[in-house]
């Protein structure tokens, strides 16, 4: 009986999560007009492609897939070698000063980020990087919770390896790279699924620093075209299906890295 | 290699590779994040406009006059009231759901455990942009499947978001659904680092489930409840997209948040020197909004 009622709460639970966005999947397939009937309907017709024919046509969707892709990859590569070295070093090398230095990127977390925001911009545009990749892409490059997160779990790594490597006169390059990055494969692989993803949903800075559409990442254009295209629901859905189906492909196929890296992380911290 | 040479080499030796390490991610955040959250404090100060965006000449120091002009600011007010209903009703909300759902995926009687976590915790990978369009079709008055199911009910249709005094409660609801999960996964470890051996005491003493819960599980969450309480109320006081994609601040302005005001004066009207203003606000707040909730969690324990 307990039992029972646990498991209603659960299924219950389980439906209110997805009901969401298996209506978006269901809606994106509706021919036009569908969506906005009364009674409402929660599956189609009958099932047709054509909003997302039109989305690659009329409206240029794939080359925002395209932008999002890139800006979230290159993103998620290069933060993960700069962020990952950083973490080591604070977490493994000697030098005078470490200690401070880390409490005052530390107490850069506290800082919402907003906050730059306007100054960045003015940044950005003497740097002419206002409606480019690289300015999406470079305030993501080094991030303080990604050092945090990797300092953390490096401090795990014997110094003994360490020692016996530069005894061996490894370069401590070399040691960066064949010791200490195999040793933090399983927090590299979190805070990468974790960058990917936040830099494939962001949208307050994209939407500020890109102002021309064939920049545009998929969150922009989309609550652009929202704009122009609030009454058809049914491309709104196809947009949104589209939007979110990359991010959760990532999510879904390695889910098991990620929640395990964000249960960890957050026990320790 | 002698003994007495080798310690001195070596600290030298990974003190520069210490900073060549650093030195990416050093710069990179000194130059895109330290240097323009000073830079906002000095341009908080000046009268910086559209002139000066297309002439940096055009700006002078103004001192405190934003934030004067600021505090005279009816809309800023009620974006101040509208990001703390948000904060401080969905958060709780958002915490609450998260340890309920946390317990009952945590239940000794459960199975397939980990499929019930991945599903609750779907909702917070989806992009927030898309949800927020998808939720807007949900909350429509006549077609939506809100107010359909509602009506199943006998309750009337209601105009969740063109009607002021439900459209922040319909945002709160979809930022619930939306963030619960994240919350939810850091409660079950926290759940899961509780020893057994408490419960088994509790259970000896004769305590039943609410006063185990009561006396064992809410005082060994305790840390695990400051750091979700900072996080969340860190996130939900930065409000922006959801008010930009299902509202536009409307109806009257009943979900403007200081985000989205700050980003109007900004980066519509280019009045950046009154939107840092709004921005080294809304840093106080949430300052203030961490320390009394560190306070709180001192003066439990």
């Amino acid at each position: 009986m307990k039992r029972a009622l646990l498991y209603a709460a659960l299924i219950l639970g389980a439906f209110i999560s997805l009901f969401p966005m298996l209506w978006m999947i269901s809606a994106s397939l509706m021919p036009t007009g569908e969506a906005s009937t009364y009674p409402p309907r929660v599956l189609p017709s009958h099932v047709t492609f054509e909003h997302y024919q039109a989305l690659f046509t009329r409206l240029n969707l794939g080359r925002y897939l395209f932008n999002s892709a890139l800006i979230s990859l290159v993103v998620t590569i290069i933060s993960g070698a700069v962020n990952s070295m950083a973490g080591y070093a604070f977490a493994k090398l000697r030098f005078r000063g470490r200690d401070t230095l880390f409490r005052v990127l530390s107490a850069g977390l506290v800082l919402p980020v907003q906050v730059a925001m306007l100054p960045l911009f003015l940044l950005m545009k003497q740097l002419g990087l206002i409606n480019s990749y690289w300015g999406v892409i470079i305030p993501g490059l080094a991030s303080i919770f990604g050092i945090f997160l990797i300092r953390q779990y490096a401090q795990a790594i014997p110094d003994d390896m360490l020692d016996a490597a530069r005894i061996d006169g490894a370069s401590e390059m070399r040691i960066y790279r064949s010791v200490v990055l195999p040793g933090i494969v399983p927090i590299l692989a979190t805070l990468a699924i974790w960058t990917f993803l936040a830099t494939w949903n962001d949208f307050m800075w994209p939407l500020i620093v890109l102002s021309d559409e064939s920049h545009y990442t998929l969150p922009v254009a989309l609550a652009n075209l929202v704009g122009e295209h609030v009454q058809d629901t049914e491309l709104m859905m196809a947009g949104s299906v589209l939007t979110i189906i990359p991010v959760l492909l990532v999510f879904l196929f390695l889910q098991r890295y990620y929640i395990q890296g964000v249960m960890a992380g957050s026990v320790k911290g | 290699m002698s003994a007495g040479v080798r310690p001195a080499r070596r600290y030298t030796e990974s003190t520069n590779a210490a900073w060549l390490f650093l030195a990416p991610a050093l710069v990179l955040i000194g130059v895109f994040f330290f240097l323009p959250v000073a830079a906002a404090l000095l341009l908080s100060l000046t009268d910086f406009d559209i002139y000066a965006v297309a002439a940096s000449e055009n700006t002078r120091f103004v001192g405190m006059h934003n934030y004067v002009q600021l505090l005279k600011t009816p809309l800023f007010w009620s974006s101040l009231k509208n990001t703390f209903y948000f904060a401080l009703v969905g958060g709780p909300l958002t915490i609450a759901v998260s340890l309920g759902t946390a317990l009952l995926v945590n239940a000794r009687l459960v199975r397939w455990r980990s499929f019930f976590r991945t599903i609750y915790f779907t909702p917070f990978v989806t992009t927030l942009v898309a949800v927020a369009i998808v939720w807007r079709y949900l909350y429509h008055t006549r077609y939506g499947l809100l107010n359909y199911a509602l009506g199943a009910l006998g309750i009337a249709p209601i105009d969740w978001l063109g009607d002021p005094h439900w459209a922040m409660p319909a945002i709160i609801l979809m930022a619930v659904w939306k963030n619960f999960g994240y919350n939810m996964l850091i409660f079950i470890a926290g759940l899961q680092s509780i020893p057994d051996e408490l419960y088994d005491a509790a259970n000896v003493d004769g305590a039943g489930p609410v006063r185990q819960f009561v006396n064992v599980t809410l005082p060994m969450l305790g840390p695990t409840l400051l750091f979700v309480g900072v996080i969340t109320m860190i996130g939900y006081f930065q409000l922006f997209a959801e008010p930009y994609v299902m509202t536009q601040g409307g109806p009257l302005r009943s979900t403007t948040s200081v985000v989205l005001y700050m980003y109007e004066e900004g980066f519509r009207w280019w009045r950046m020197g009154y939107a840092a203003a709004i921005a080294f606000v809304l840093f106080i707040v949430i300052l203030l909004a961490t320390l009394v909730q560190f306070r709180l969690q001192r003066q439990r324990t």
